[in-house]
């Protein structure tokens, strides 16, 4: 009893969590991940560009409950996302067309364009600020819990209770769908292998008649529908601050980089390698502990490895022991 | 007047001088045309002007009597001129059969004959049809870029130092792939270093001297021109 006690206890706090969060990340990574692979420059502005779309989809969520539109049981924002997705493509574009586009037409160095990307950075992370405010906000309605903790011992007689919130269900499964239809469509249509042929040898794919602007149009609307449901899930999941967006942008990176940076398929896995050992090593063993050792040697401490105020150590850390191993990363193969 | 000509080019890269004065290239369909010179020659230049790959300050580039002279290289390809660049050639990441049907990429139609048509000239690329191309060795790459570029169905094709760091055994291989592309009736313009050889299967040839034309003649005749054996071929 006690054993099946502590795995429940390791599904209720490390599994589901970190499944949810690796989830959010691998989004964003994926976005990283996409832009580097085509566009050819690190992203900066990747995290506040999650929170504009995210921003949009609470604008949208609020206009609709002010209609007195739900979904029921499911939150309002997820019918406020497709609207959101597409004033965050319309965002990316204009970012492009008066930004980027430039430094592209004129083969500035990727560092450049990087350096672009901070710009465009602190001027989202302003209009961020400026329409919805620094604060805090949470803007789930509907049923907030799949399984209720109480409900999961009544049930099971067990002594740990086993919460599923339905944003965690919702997240994994709306990446699943996601990630799944991105994949399909990067490897079975002719426009996303040209996507793959324009990122591998952009001269080739020039030379066999592939339109270099509607590969950045599209990897502009695919990045958009990324960011936008990225970042709302994580919102809905957790809370909306412009604030831990921007600081969510190193776990991203740091997913995109572990999954060697260029590839779809890592950056998706690597933002649960990242999560996962976030969570892992954050997590206070204690009452784990106490469930499997016998009473004698239950232990004093907390037994955390590291204070949760280190969580981003942990991606830091594991992006620098990555980069110092396997520099392309843990999942090699193909690009894009 | 040839189906595919540059007539009296003259042009380098962005402001910089001259490579090319006054040179003029023709081939027919069902042709091989070499392209020979010393290094510095021009011979590279000479080709990616035919392409668009450089801005012409005099000059016409003509396919089948239209002027193309302004086109850029990617609406050269829609005229039917397909290019093999030297290196970088194939898609390294994507399959043989995905490289394919990336050099299939603006046709509307069915591409599938197309593909089956490719396997009959390169019967190996049947085999590796889902091999990554990075996996392949030097002279089945050749064959896949040679693939790649007739996927458009090509009336002229043009191939930039298609033998360059491949072994003789495999030079001799693709010259062989080559003059089964000829058979199908495509206009082919190929710059070489390996001159004779080269020439052994050529129609005709241009011996290009600092941008210019010096001299010009069937394969054979080139061969045994005591001037260019002396002057490049090495005697």
């Amino acid at each position: 009893m006690d054993f099946l006690n502590a795995i429940i206890l390791l599904l209720n706090y490390i599994f589901v969590p970190a499944l949810t969060y690796g989830s959010q990340l691998a989004l964003g990574a994926i976005f990283v991940t996409l832009i580097y692979g085509i566009l050819r420059f690190a992203n900066f502005a990747t995290g506040d560009m999650m929170s504009l779309g995210t921003m949009f989809a609470i604008l949208f969520t609020w206009y609709f409950q002010s209609l007195g539109i739900s979904l029921g049981v499911l939150p309002t924002a997820l019918l406020a996302i497709p609207f959101a997705i597409i004033l965050t493509i319309i965002y990316m574009l204009c970012v492009d067309k008066f930004v980027f586009k430039f430094y592209r037409v004129n083969k500035s160095p990727p560092v450049q364009l990087a350096m672009v990307s901070i710009g465009v950075m602190f001027v989202t992370q302003a209009v961020v600020r400026i329409v919805i405010g620094p604060g805090d906000r949470r803007f789930f309605d509907g049923k907030k819990f799949l399984i209720k903790a109480s409900e999961f011992k009544e049930m099971t007689g067990l002594n740990e209770g086993l919460a599923i919130k339905s944003t965690q269900i919702i997240t994994i499964f709306i990446t699943l769908v996601l990630v799944s239809i991105l994949f399909w469509f990067l490897n079975k249509t002719k426009t996303g292998k040209s996507m793959k042929a324009y990122s591998d040898n952009e001269d080739l794919a020039l030379l066999s008649g592939i339109d270099p602007k509607r590969i950045v149009l599209i990897t502009w609307i695919i990045a958009g529908i990324l960011a936008t449901i990225g970042g709302a899930l994580y919102g809905l999941d957790k809370s909306f601050k412009p604030f831990t967006y921007f600081n969510n942008m190193l776990p991203i990176f740091a997913a995109a980089i572990v999954g060697g940076i260029g590839n779809p398929f890592g950056a998706f896995l690597g933002g649960y390698v990242i999560a996962f050992s976030e969570i892992f090593l954050t997590y206070a063993y204690k009452k784990f502990f106490m469930y499997i050792l016998p009473e004698s040697l239950e232990p004093d401490s907390l037994l955390q490895l590291l204070s949760t105020d280190y969580k981003f150590a942990v991606s830091f850390s594991i992006l620098v022991i990555v980069l110092l191993y396997r520099p392309s990363g843990i999942f090699k193969g193909k690009v894009l | 007047m040839a189906f595919f000509e540059g007539n009296e080019m003259t042009g380098g890269y962005g402001n910089g001088p001259d490579i090319i004065n006054s040179c003029s290239v023709k081939v027919e369909r069902g042709e091989i045309v070499s392209i020979l010179g010393p290094n510095g020659a021009g011979k590279s230049t000479a080709m990616k002007a035919m392409l668009g790959l450089i801005n012409l300050k005099s000059g016409i580039v003509k396919i089948n009597g239209k002027d193309i002279t302004k086109l850029s290289p990617q609406d050269r390809v829609k005229e039917g001129i397909s290019f093999v660049p030297q290196t970088k050639n194939v898609f390294a990441g994507m399959t043989v059969e995905e490289n394919l049907e990336m050099g299939a990429y603006l046709r509307e139609d069915d591409y599938k004959k197309i593909i089956t048509e490719i396997y009959e000239l390169f019967p190996i690329l049947r085999k590796k049809k889902n091999q990554l191309v990075g996996e392949l060795s030097g002279g089945q790459r050749q064959q896949v870029a040679l693939g790649r570029a007739l996927m458009i169905k090509p009336t002229v094709l043009m191939l930039d130092e298609p033998t360059a760091g491949v072994s003789p055994i495999v030079m001799d291989e693709l010259f062989d792939h080559i003059l089964k592309v000829k058979k199908t009736n495509v206009a082919i313009l190929m710059v070489e270093q390996n001159a004779k050889q080269a020439l052994s299967i050529s129609d005709r040839g241009y011996v290009l001297v600092t941008g210019e034309n010096r001299y010009a003649g069937t394969g054979s005749e080139l061969l045994n021109d005591p001037r260019v054996r002396s002057s490049f071929l090495g005697g």
